[in-house]
């Protein structure tokens, strides 16, 4: 085991080179639902369980269902609404159990980014041939189903191992959405040595870790997201950021929280300085536009790990 | 490190769910549902009534609620018996006051030690289900499935007998099953039960005996999950039931029928410093005339219509 993860170097927010957005947004905004599917009665990791009780955990296994019965559609009327384009964060075995959703997010040209197999699948204990072909089978997934090269990874249930980042980028992988380090795009050191980036995916944003992490109130959930944006949209004046909300419909969709959510959407949406992105589209132009002078950056003044 | 080649294998992985018991449908495609009388929003008024034995064995959980300090809790027993005293007639007045009519899950255990309760509860005709034993009696993957079979004819018998009715809904303590449990409550004549959250509306769950309809009950309004598991506010309580409604009877106005399904304990709600605040919320929904307030055989009637019709 590291001391270190290795993955990046400490870099201060001060001083950076500017990151200029399209149309000199100050901040890119980019949803992303995470669209998940939890297997009743899983195969057994050693290293973690999938559920707090014996199969059936009806209550466990029900909650999630919830999402792609009755949330997603809300959810994804949400988004319509305000011209977003969700980035999905797929269970990509969900492209076989409910085609209906995948069909109605390729519609609307939303991008679909691995989030493992399933998520009651962890790669705990994974060698790296396990670990690569689970991540092939994800990026195959996704392209058969939807015709896209899957770009970007959030470790289904956040599971990881010390090569997955390397494993990701040379499975054609632009970025990670793991890791919560930062504010803006970063560079990410994998052995080969390719372009591959961490987009700012949130934790502190994300509907789960609010609502069933820090027990939240719908209301106030909707309060925080406004907040985190006007600190960023002012800030970002200056050099460009990035903000992201994770969702899940088994949890922002229930009657009583989406208006709360839907309200902070149309404030953020309301404001001009904003780009409304998509993961994928935040990590091509960050790369294209702002990498090499990243890497150039740290070079000269950070700490290399 | 290493796993099992089994871990990379996916045997149920193709079109809808990964079981037998329903089947995969999205709630927004499915024929608009009428309730009686033009209505679009069905309140189910669902109240707890639980009975926590002092001597919990916890196997192989505790129940949600239950006994947590070292034997005995008198602290929390008498928690929850206050709402079987003082805070279930709390409830009562508000409902007649309202006009609401709810249902009542009930504990064997608790009708067979207060008759009193019991009787007062069938004389006002409300509908009345089964929750099982008791609050100490879970069923759950693991059980033995002949132990399992008594368990519900135990509490079915004692629940039928003290309250003269035929109780054809089930709550599972917990709403915690095995995988027999389903297949158990059709045997013993049970037509719907409530422990699948996976849904706003009812469905149909299949079973080796036949179908069930499932009522989702939701957890994530109940009082127990917001007031205990999430520590909001009583205030926070009734503002989360406004919005919910007034979501659902927005949705119901475009898409056909909707299901408000309150599950409540008197224990909690029943306090005094609580239960203005469950009145304030149902004093919101009430006073709008979308509102079909029934109980859960009713409103699963009116929905079988629907599907039939």
């Amino acid at each position: 085991m590291r001391e270190d993860p290795g993955l990046y170097d400490y870099w201060p927010y001060e001083n950076r080179p500017r990151i200029r957005w399209p149309n000199n947004a100050r901040v890119a905004l980019w949803v992303a639902p995470n669209i998940e599917f939890y297997e009743l009665d899983p195969a057994v990791n050693p290293h973690r369980a999938a559920w707090p009780k014996p199969v059936p955990d009806v209550h466990g296994y029900a909650t999630r269902d919830y999402g792609n019965r009755v949330g997603h559609m809300r959810m994804m009327r949400v988004l319509d609404k305000y011209g977003v384009r969700g980035s999905i964060s797929l269970s990509t075995a969900l492209c076989e159990h409910h085609p209906e959703i995948i069909e109605l997010c390729k519609e609307r040209n939303w991008e679909f980014f691995s989030h493992g197999i399933y998520n009651t699948r962890y790669t705990y204990g994974m060698d790296e041939a396990q670990e690569r072909s689970m991540i092939q089978d994800a990026v195959d997934t996704i392209h058969k189903h939807t015709g896209q090269q899957c770009a970007g990874y959030l470790a289904p249930a956040l599971t990881h191992t010390e090569v997955t980042m390397d494993l990701f980028a040379e499975a054609g992988g632009l970025y990670t959405c793991d890791l919560f380090h930062d504010d803006q795009p970063t560079p990410v050191h994998v052995r080969s040595g390719k372009k591959f980036i961490s987009v700012p995916y949130s934790l502190e944003m994300n509907d789960t870790i609010v609502y069933v992490v820090n027990k939240i109130e719908p209301r106030r959930y909707g309060e925080m997201i406004k907040a985190n944006f006007d600190r960023l949209y002012a800030e970002g004046k200056d050099n460009g950021v990035v903000m992201c909300v994770p969702l899940h419909a088994y949890q922002v969709s229930h009657p009583h929280r989406l208006k709360a959510f839907e309200e902070a959407l149309e404030y953020m949406t309301g404001h001009p300085d904003v780009w409304v992105t998509t993961g994928r589209e935040i990590a091509e132009h960050y790369i294209e536009h702002h990498y090499d002078e990243a890497v150039e950056d740290i070079k000269k003044r950070g700490v290399r790990s | 490190m290493t796993l099992d080649k089994s871990y990379l294998e996916y045997p149920r992985r193709g079109y809808g769910m990964d079981h037998e018991r329903y089947d995969w449908s999205m709630l927004s495609d499915r024929k608009a549902v009428q309730w009686p009388d033009g209505k679009t929003v069905a309140l189910w008024v669902n109240v707890a009534l639980q009975y926590f034995p002092l001597n919990q064995k916890g196997k192989p959980f505790p129940p949600p609620g239950g006994m947590s300090t070292a034997y005995p809790d008198l602290r929390h027993y008498t928690l929850r018996d206050y709402g079987n005293r003082i805070g279930i007639f709390r409830f009562l007045k508000a409902f007649d006051r309202l006009g609401i009519r709810p249902t009542f899950a009930v504990n064997a255990r608790l009708a067979e030690r207060y008759p009193y309760l019991i009787e007062r509860i069938a004389e006002r005709g409300d509908e009345i289900l089964s929750h099982g034993w008791d609050m100490d009696t879970p069923h759950y993957g693991g059980l033995d499935a002949s132990e399992e079979a008594a368990q519900i004819g135990r509490s079915l018998d004692v629940l039928r007998e003290s309250t003269g009715q035929t109780v054809t809904g089930w709550l599972s303590p917990g709403k915690s099953q095995s995988g027999s449990t389903p297949e158990l409550l059709v045997r013993h004549g049970i037509e719907y039960m409530c422990d699948w959250i996976n849904d706003d509306m009812p469905y149909t769950f299949r079973t080796e005996h036949g179908d069930i309809t499932a009522m989702p009950l939701s957890t994530e309004l109940e009082d127990r999950f917001i007031l205990m598991n999430n520590l909001h506010s009583e205030s926070e309580y009734a503002d989360q039931i406004i919005d919910a409604f007034d979501f659902l009877s927005t949705e119901a106005s475009a898409e056909g029928g909707r299901l408000l399904a309150l599950n409540l304990h008197p224990w909690l709600l029943g306090q005094p410093h609580r239960i203005g605040q469950l009145e304030r919320a149902l004093e919101h929904i009430l006073a709008r005339d979308c509102v079909w307030t029934a109980g859960a055989s009713e409103i699963l009637k009116a929905w079988l219509a629907a599907q039939n019709g």
